[in-house]
């Protein structure tokens, strides 16, 4: 019987010639990760699990980027305590804030996670790796600790969704709509315990921009990982974003899945026929399309995220905004992924058409998108949002409300006071 | 034996404990906010042993472990569900909060019920109502897990 793509690469990382759905396995990992929430629990569980140090200094990442730069004395501890356990452990991959990113943002355009790794994250979003050809998902503070002192993690071996990409999205369509879209048809548990796995003559349509998108929301599906084949642009991508760390050597390996793979499941995803698409509150699952939306005024666009805050959401923004005001009263909060999208963005000129149509922007952090800090939501008021999640009381009180859209879509909408089409501006 | 909490679908880990409430990691701090955005009033009534039954999907969202930390502090002494949210899944068992999956028992049993779970074999009784419910029992390898008391100790013995 033939493996998926996951299945191959959780095969290899355990050593075994196969693997078949539902099959209890030990991997080894490439990547163990976890950010200044997740972090500090993990550090005190692999104290007491009687670990002194980590499996290697190599592979653990440490990034401090949801209540960062710092936002409360509580925050200041538990950033501190994680920092000293990366300077006792010489872990070379933690990043203070000043070369920091959005940890998902951050990985893959730093080189750390390539095509063929097994990546554990403390972090839900884990997953966005996926884009580049690896399995990565998200787990908890008591595995992230356990995969650091053992540099393994046990994995019920995933099913898996195959979804067959055909056609070219149109103009104002991008990733964040495709997995919208998905999301929309096949629920928030739609693919629970399984691999997404996406495929088909239409993924040359896609940029990785658009796969980083869409593999980050494959957690809002419930997936337990969502993974894309390697093709030419992956390649690209891959050569262009090398690690510079010499004593971090990595070796990439392509994994493709067996002619006769089994998927419980096949989906056909037109992307020509896909419309801007938007998430209405309470559940990434509420989608409609642009043209069912209504009239919904807002108070807030936020453009960003590990979703959306890589350089080209920066640039369709920036090219909607381009002289441009956004509409009174309203407020625009704009934040990159990394420090290296916030330094292009003031480069080409993008920081000055953001500041000229008045919108705020930030520094790389996670802030807004989970409520932390930097745009908190008040009783009554509605955001647009480029992130992953519209939950209840997630960016703030518990009465507000959060509408999931593409950048293009929330741009537009900023201008407009209201969800708006791009294509109608 | 508890009485059951009951609540929805889909119920995720910004519920179960809000963001705004994670600059701590000490569980009796975030007992206080647990399910705070869906029942402010869980905190003030629940009490050691409880139940929490809901529907499917339970614990989706974020790999917040001071999800079930959250809810093991409140008192609970088990969660129910039809299906959980797999990184809360894993989660629960490594951090020690037992967890259910079971349709029936979901659907059947009512807020305000009083309820006994039998771990060993999943074993539901709903006293109140007088009936009982099959979950599916633990994986073998969840069952090592668990008989190490969660994977810290899981750990310290395979180190
Ligand atoms: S940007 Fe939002 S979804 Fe992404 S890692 Fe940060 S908090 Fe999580």
């Amino acid at each position: 019987m033939g493996m998926t793509m996951t299945q191959k690469i959780l095969a290899a990382h355990a050593g075994l010639k196969t693997v078949k759905a539902g099959q209890f396995i030990e991997a080894e990992l490439d990547i163990v990760l976890a950010n200044d929430i997740t972090g500090p629990v993990a550090i005190k569980e692999f104290q007491k699990m009687g670990a002194e140090s980590v499996f290697d200094k190599n592979k653990v990442v440490l990034v401090p980027d949801h209540f960062t730069p710092n936002k409360d004395i509580k925050a200041a501890e538990q950033c501190k305590m994680m920092r000293e356990f990366a300077v006792d452990q010489k872990i070379e991959n933690y990043f203070e804030v000043g070369e920091m990113g959005i940890e998902h943002a951050l990985l893959p355009e730093k080189g750390i996670v390539v095509a063929g790794d097994a990546v554990i994250g403390a972090d839900s979003h884990t997953c966005t790796y996926g884009a580049l050809g690896a399995f990565a998902t998200g787990i908890g503070s008591t595995d992230m600790a356990a995969g650091m002192a053992r540099g393994k993690a046990w994995f019920k071996v995933p099913s898996a969704i195959k979804f067959e990409l055909i056609g070219k999205p149109t103009k104002w369509v991008s990733g964040k709509d495709v997995i919208l879209h998905i999301i929309g048809m096949i629920g928030v548990d739609g693919a629970l315990y399984q691999s997404m796995e996406f495929m088909g003559p239409g993924l040359k349509n896609l940029s990785m921009d658009d796969r980083f998108t869409m593999a980050n929301m494959a957690i809002e599906a419930g997936a337990k990982n969502g993974i894309f084949l390697v093709d030419d642009k992956t390649m690209e991508y891959m050569k262009e974003h090398k690690n510079k760390n010499k004593a971090f050597k990595k070796k990439m390996k392509v994994y493709e899945p067996d002619k006769d793979a089994v998927y419980v499941e096949t989906y056909v995803i037109d992307l020509s026929k896909i419309r801007p698409t938007v998430a209405f509150p309470h559940l990434p699952e509420n989608t409609r399309t642009i043209d069912d939306v209504g009239e919904i005024r807002i108070d807030q666009v936020v453009i960003g995220s590990c979703t959306n805050g890589r350089m080209e959401d920066m640039k369709v923004t920036a090219k909607i905004l381009k002289g441009k005001k956004v509409a009174k009263n309203m407020r625009l909060i704009i934040f990159p992924g990394t420090q290296n999208i916030y330094l292009e963005c003031v480069k080409n000129g993008y920081a000055e058409i953001f500041v000229k149509a008045g919108a705020v922007f930030s520094t790389p952090t996670c802030g807004p998108c989970l409520g932390g800090h930097m745009g908190i939501l008040a009783a009554g008021e509605r955001a647009v949002a480029t992130t992953n999640r519209n939950f209840v009381g997630r960016m703030g009180h518990v009465e507000s409300e959060i509408y999931l859209a593409s950048p293009a879509v929330a741009a537009a909408s900023a201008i407009a006071g209201k969800i708006f089409n791009p294509e109608d501006l | 034996m508890g009485i059951v909490f009951k609540y929805g679908e889909n119920v995720d880990t910004d519920v179960i404990i809000p963001a705004r409430h994670l600059s701590t990691s000490v569980p009796a701090e975030l007992a206080k906010h647990c399910m705070e955005d869906i029942d402010a009033e869980f905190v003030n009534q629940v009490k050691e042993g409880d139940i929490i039954v809901a529907g499917k999907n339970f614990g989706c969202g974020s790999s917040r472990e001071h999800a079930p930390i959250a809810i093991k502090a409140a008192g609970v002494s088990c969660v129910i569900a039809p299906t959980f949210a797999r990184i809360f899944y894993r989660n629960s068992f490594n951090t020690g909060l037992p967890i259910l999956e079971c349709e029936e028992a979901a659907v059947k049993i009512q807020a305000g019920d009083e309820v006994e779970v039998n771990f060993k074999t999943g074993e539901i009784r709903n006293t109140t109502k007088g009936e009982t419910y099959q979950a599916e029992p633990f994986p073998e390898f969840i069952s090592k897990i668990i008989a190490c008391d969660g994977l810290v100790n899981y750990v310290k013995n395979n180190l």
